[in-house]
């Protein structure tokens, strides 16, 4: 229960964490953000990296800048920033709302938005949020910076886009019009514990009827994706209780669950249709 | 490098210069190398909260911490909260609530609260149960935990009388 030996590094500078990446790759060198999933895994031997960069004492890097039309979340901005909203509009909220869910009031005051991404655990709430909302990420190298799509930076479970020299060096999330609706929701077995289902779910309202739905399903699959069958069920429709529970079915159907030890496949699919409609019902609410 | 480094940090206002590895855990040091063992040590990766101790003023877990990271940092733990003889209001309340019977969660308990309500003093009941909810204890049932902090919020938003 106790780490293996590394090397730990300090660097002071963006460039200079990217040169130590790009220094070690090859000798297994991890990021050390918040720290609250890297250090368990490193004290049950689950990974031992040679070289740890620490980015905490870089500065600016802790920044949410709010932009003409996106919010930009630095790397060190951590889990409890978001606990006040950041914005008086829908992602402020929406950002305060999910932040509760993520493991406990200490976890929150260490971890960080951009180290939960990079981490990319399948029940992430971050994960989801990127992910529901098409966040565009930014990595950095000593080869440069490179923009990368949510849809494309989650490849699998705990894996990235991100190259072994790469480090996201911020998120921007795109700032909600001010009528958007939105709803969470996730099914956790304790307090403070990895969930089984979660879902996002956003949309506006013209005449009666629901336009640009985001229907995001985290915890289900190996990564959090927005799942279109269920947004095209929502898209042009007057909201109600029977059109979510449409919805939610649609997202059972085009989900591939996983099963682990938690829970079977099945079961997860199911919770997952119900996380769905309710994330839709607290959103017309 | 992986050899033992020296590292200074406060605990509790007094100054401490240590020399470790760099993989060794804010918590380990601050028991074996600064002799204050009031922090405990329960499952070492996070989730019960026995370690937590406050950073600069924020309640974390030290075992997720390496003591290199705390370079300049203000430490508190448990052997801090009373003044001399005069218990900490929290330390009064869990003893007349009877908040603890074994003890090995109630440092954490104690720093977890006192970090909360220092960062948040008129934080409500929903907070302060969701709070709250971040540490395990096998003995009590939490809700004296519960009603024990209630009533130090309250003596402590009196102020010291
Ligand atoms: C008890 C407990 C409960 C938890 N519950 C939840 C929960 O319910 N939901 C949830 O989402 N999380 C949960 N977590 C995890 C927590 O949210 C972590 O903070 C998060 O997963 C990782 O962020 P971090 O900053 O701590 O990253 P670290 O632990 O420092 O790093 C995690 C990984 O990401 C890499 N990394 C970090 N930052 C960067 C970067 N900028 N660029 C490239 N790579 C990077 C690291 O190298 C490492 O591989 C829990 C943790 C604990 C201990
Ligand atoms: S010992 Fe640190 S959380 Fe359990
Ligand atoms: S009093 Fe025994 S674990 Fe809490």
């Amino acid at each position: 229960m106790k780490p293996a030996p590394f090397t730990h590094h300090l660097p002071g500078t963006v460039d200079e964490a990217a040169a130590l990446l790009a220094a070690h790759a090859a000798e297994d060198a991890r990021i050390l953000a918040g720290g609250q999933s890297l250090v368990p895994t490193m004290a049950f031997r689950l990974a031992r990296p040679a070289h740890l960069i620490d980015i905490n004492g870089i500065s600016g890097l802790d920044g949410i800048a709010q932009n003409a039309d996106s919010m930009s979340i630095g790397a060190l901005a951590r889990h409890c920033d978001f606990h006040r909203p950041v914005d008086d509009g829908p992602l402020g909220a929406l950002l305060a709302a999910v932040v509760r869910h993520i493991g406990h009031y200490p976890i929150r005051m260490r971890g960080t938005f951009c180290g939960s991404l990079a981490h990319a655990d399948p029940a992430s709430e971050w994960c989801l949020v990127a992910a529901a909302l098409d966040a565009r990420l930014t990595a950095r190298s000593v080869r440069g910076e490179r923009e990368i799509a949510a849809s494309a930076f989650f490849e699998w479970a705990m894996t990235t886009a991100l190259a072994e020299d790469e480090l996201l060096v911020r998120a921007a999330l795109p700032r909600l019009a001010p009528d958007t609706r939105w709803g969470f929701h996730e099914f956790a077995r304790r307090a403070g514990d990895f969930a089984l289902a979660m879902a996002l779910a956003l949309y506006r309202v013209e005449d009666g009827a629901i336009v640009e739905p985001r229907v995001g399903l985290g915890g289900v699959e190996a990564f959090p994706r927005r799942i279109p069958e269920a947004e095209a069920v929502l898209a042009g429709k007057a909201p109600g209780p029977d059109l979510f529970r449409e919805a939610g079915a649609a997202v059972s159907d085009a989900a591939d669950a996983m099963a682990d030890s938690h829970a079977s496949a099945e079961y997860r699919s199911e919770i997952a249709a119900v996380m769905v409609e309710r994330a839709l019902a607290d959103a017309a609410r | 490098m992986t050899a033992p480094r020296e590292v200074s940090f406060t605990v509790n206002g007094a100054a401490h210069t240590v020399r470790v590895e760099p993989r060794k855990t804010l918590a380990d040091t601050i028991r074996e190398d600064c002799g204050l063992t009031g922090t405990h040590l329960g499952c070492e990766h996070g989730v019960c909260g026995a370690c937590t101790i406050l950073l600069d003023g924020a309640p974390v877990r030290s075992c997720l911490m390496f003591a290199v990271q705390a370079e300049g940092a203000a430490i508190r733990t448990v052997e801090g909260l009373a003044e001399g003889d005069r218990l900490h209001p929290l330390q009064q309340a869990f003893i007349d609530r009877h908040a603890l019977q074994c003890g090995f969660c109630t440092p954490g308990f104690l720093m977890l609260a006192a970090g909360v309500l220092e960062r948040e003093p008129d934080i409500d009941e929903d907070g302060l149960r969701e709070a709250l909810a971040s540490n395990l204890c096998r003995c009590t049932g939490y809700l004296n935990i519960l009603d024990a902090v209630r009533d130090a919020r309250a003596a402590m938003r009196a102020g010291p009388g």
